[in-house]
């Protein structure tokens, strides 16, 4: 996928044009917002865990060529194959050097990140596959030839009635004249469609919530459903996983799943949380014949000296983006690549470059709600202040910010000039404003002013006030 | 086990070690380095049935408490009568549910689900009280299929089964498992599930739109 962060704020403006968009970013943020805090209202130690999660990831991160080397050892001990790939390209040959030796021609995935950041779905087109999203969200954007808009509700932005335009679309040998009104006859007949899907499937592609380096397994936390049907019914089941998903035991996997489900969902536990280690047995009656994972670096080992190793504590839950004013403003799309809202906007350029994606980080009023119902206390306003150092040390944003902050830097730095001159602004606004109360347009404040008026200072600075004594505005 | 040469892998793990500025691997660390934190609603042995069966309601699955062995068979029947439903089942070659595939008003076919079935009877292995899950294995008794592929997916527990959290189901695994890890762990929470639709949470989305648990008590 070409990356479209770099015109963050035409994507936006595009994005708040679009009415339907607006009002399903409306419902989901009472709906993620609304489960999640009942969640965490029932559970007293949530902070305590939140405390421990950070501590177990941090410890992993340190020595995470220990736990991938006795993860990819229990797989191989299981009859399973581990691949390495240091890139996309490396993760993608990989997959279709697997899927040609099996003489692949469905190829049924699973909801996985990693496969949206790796573009596999074209790769296996442009190889003569074909692959088949099961996740019904991802199903739907697959019709549509979108990317996700949103981590864990990939569809968020469509409405029913456009899944039913795309299901009559795609669907063409089903009666015309069939009723498609509700989500659950939506839902019913993607089942049915799928079904067939399923069975034919030759590859099965997942990606993976957990490795957990004590046993070798690799996990899925699904609520469909389909993740199972997936790595189960096809002759052979790619894990596609990033480097920082392991954990060293299965308690540390407990201690990650109590968090993950009322952060994403509000949820006490997903529906089906699945563990899967190498090929069946002989005597079993079913299961794949041949098991793969696929471990991805693609900049993640980078990302652990770089400045950025807390990012990858990151559980894709998604709570930052359901609590983002930016994110609940513009959606998903507007971030231009794979993942969107404050997590997005720190991982984008880490993945990607910063010089592809240098709007991102400003897409942030810093409030800091992302940082507050992050499970794994990622610090995700200071990454985002980070990137934006970054960006302006290597002269990407634009220029008249630039000369804006290098002119205020300047004076800043001058308290004895500096300190006149804002009282004069201070005193001179005051006056203007005095009537009115706010300015509704003012020079070089236009930025400002287009959308909302600017409220005219109290007629002195707080620092002359403060030096008074006034306590008291 | 000697690690095969493998050049990818040799890179991969050496950026690695460039990230967290070391040239080698590090002594194997010490894990955990204090017990688990276990919620305090989730601790102790108190009342797991009805936290079991509050939980698992919760999580939309019905449960129902069966006498013992012998009237599982029963329990099944009248549950599938009572909705209609015909009595043809997938049921997992486990000989604790040889009682209840041979009653006479279930017709029985013992092995894996395919897609055509409508019902599968299957065995867990535990549940967990905190969440109200259920914890099944892959085993040529208990196949993986019959949890996924049914509509309608019947789960018998024996009622001394449930054990309080996740951690208590691993350790209990780890006893009984030393000699080999199972293929397939899953932890199964309610039916199948999806809110992709405009958010509106519907069941039954690939799984199972209904998941009955029947607690068998020992005799």
């Amino acid at each position: 996928m070409i990356p479209r962060s770099a015109t963050f704020r035409a994507n936006s403006r595009a994005a708040l044009d679009n009415p339907e968009l607006v009002r399903a970013l409306g419902t989901m943020k009472t709906g993620f917002r609304q489960k999640r805090a009942a969640a965490v209202d029932a559970l007293p130690e949530f902070d305590a865990l939140r405390d421990r999660a950070v501590a177990m990831k941090n410890h992993t991160l340190d020595h995470l060529d220990h736990y991938l080397e006795s993860f990819a050892d229990k797989v191989e001990a299981a009859g399973g194959t581990v691949h390495w790939a240091t890139d996309a390209e490396a993760a993608r040959q990989q997959v279709l050097e697997i899927c040609r030796a099996h003489g692949a021609h469905t190829v049924t995935k699973g909801k996985s990140m990693i496969a949206e950041e790796v573009g596999l779905n074209e790769a296996l087109e442009d190889a003569g596959m074909r692959p088949v999203e099961t996740d019904l969200g991802e199903y739907i954007i697959q019709l549509r030839r979108e990317p996700p808009s949103h981590i864990i509700a990939p569809a968020i932005h469509v409405s029913k009635a456009q899944v039913a335009d795309a299901f009559r679309a795609a669907h063409g040998d089903l009666d015309p004249a069939r009723e498609l009104d509700t989500p659950r006859a939506l839902l019913d007949e993607a089942r049915a469609v799928l079904r067939h899907d399923f069975t034919a499937a030759d590859v099965g592609i997942t990606g993976a919530n957990l490795l957990i380096a004590e046993t070798g397994a690799t996990v899925i936390v699904t609520n469909e459903g389909n993740g199972d049907l997936t790595q189960l019914l096809p002759r052979v089941h790619i894990v596609l996983a990033s480097l920082e998903k392991v954990v060293p035991t299965l308690d540390d996997a407990s201690l990650i799943l109590r968090l993950l489900a009322r952060s994403a969902t509000g949820q006490t536990a997903s529906s089906y949380t699945s563990f899967s280690l190498g090929p069946r047995r002989p005597e079993d009656a079913d299961g794949p014949q041949a098991f793969h994972v696929i471990l991805l670096d693609n900049g993640r080992s980078e990302m652990l000296g770089n400045g950025f190793r807390e990012m990858l504590r990151c559980i894709r839950c998604a709570a930052c983006m359901n609590h983002c004013p930016v994110y609940g403003a513009v959606g998903g799309h507007a971030y231009g690549w794979v993942y969107p809202g404050p997590m997005g906007s720190v991982l984008t350029p880490a993945l990607i470059g910063i010089d592809k994606a240098a709007p991102l980080p400003e897409a942030s009023t810093l409030c800091g709600r992302c940082e507050a119902v992050c499970p794994m206390r990622i610090p995700l306003p200071g990454l985002l202040r980070q990137w934006r150092a970054r960006a302006h040390d290597q002269r990407l944003s634009p220029p008249a910010m630039r000369r804006g902050l290098a002119a205020w830097g300047w004076l800043a730095a001058r308290p004895r000039l500096y300190h006149p001159l804002n009282r004069l602004a201070a005193v001179a606004l005051g006056r203007l404003g005095r009537r009115r109360g706010g300015f509704a347009r003012l020079p070089l404040a236009g930025g400002w002013t287009k959308s909302r008026d600017l409220p005219a200072p109290e007629g002195d600075t707080f620092q002359a006030r403060y030096r008074r004594g006034a306590r008291r505005p | 086990m000697t690690a095969k040469p493998d050049p990818q892998r040799q890179n991969v793990l050496a950026a690695v070690r460039r990230g967290l500025a070391r040239t080698g691997p590090a002594a194997a660390p010490v894990w955990p380095v204090e017990p688990p934190l276990i919620p305090a609603a989730a601790r102790g042995d108190g009342d797991l049935i009805a936290r079991f069966t509050a939980a698992a309601e919760a999580a939309a699955a019905s449960v129902e408490r069966v006498a013992g062995p012998d009237a599982l068979g029963p329990a099944v029947a009248a549950w599938l009568t009572a909705r209609n439903l015909p009595g043809e089942l997938a049921v997992a070659p486990d000989p604790a549910l040889d009682p209840a595939a041979a009653h006479g008003l279930l017709t029985v076919r013992r092995g894996t689900a395919g897609p055509g079935d409508l019902i599968a009877l299957t065995r867990a292995r535990l549940g967990i009280a905190e969440t109200g899950s259920l914890l099944l294995t892959s085993s040529p008794e208990t196949p993986t299929g019959l949890n996924f592929l049914p509509d309608f997916h019947l789960v018998a527990l024996d009622a001394s089964a449930v054990v309080a959290t996740l951690e208590d189901a691993w350790a209990r695994l780890r006893q009984d498992h030393a000699g080999g890890w199972p293929r397939t762990v899953n932890l199964v929470a309610g039916p199948s599930r999806t809110g992709d639709i405009e958010q509106t949470i519907q069941l039954g989305a690939h799984g199972p739109r209904h998941l009955h648990i029947l607690l068998v008590e020992s005799r």
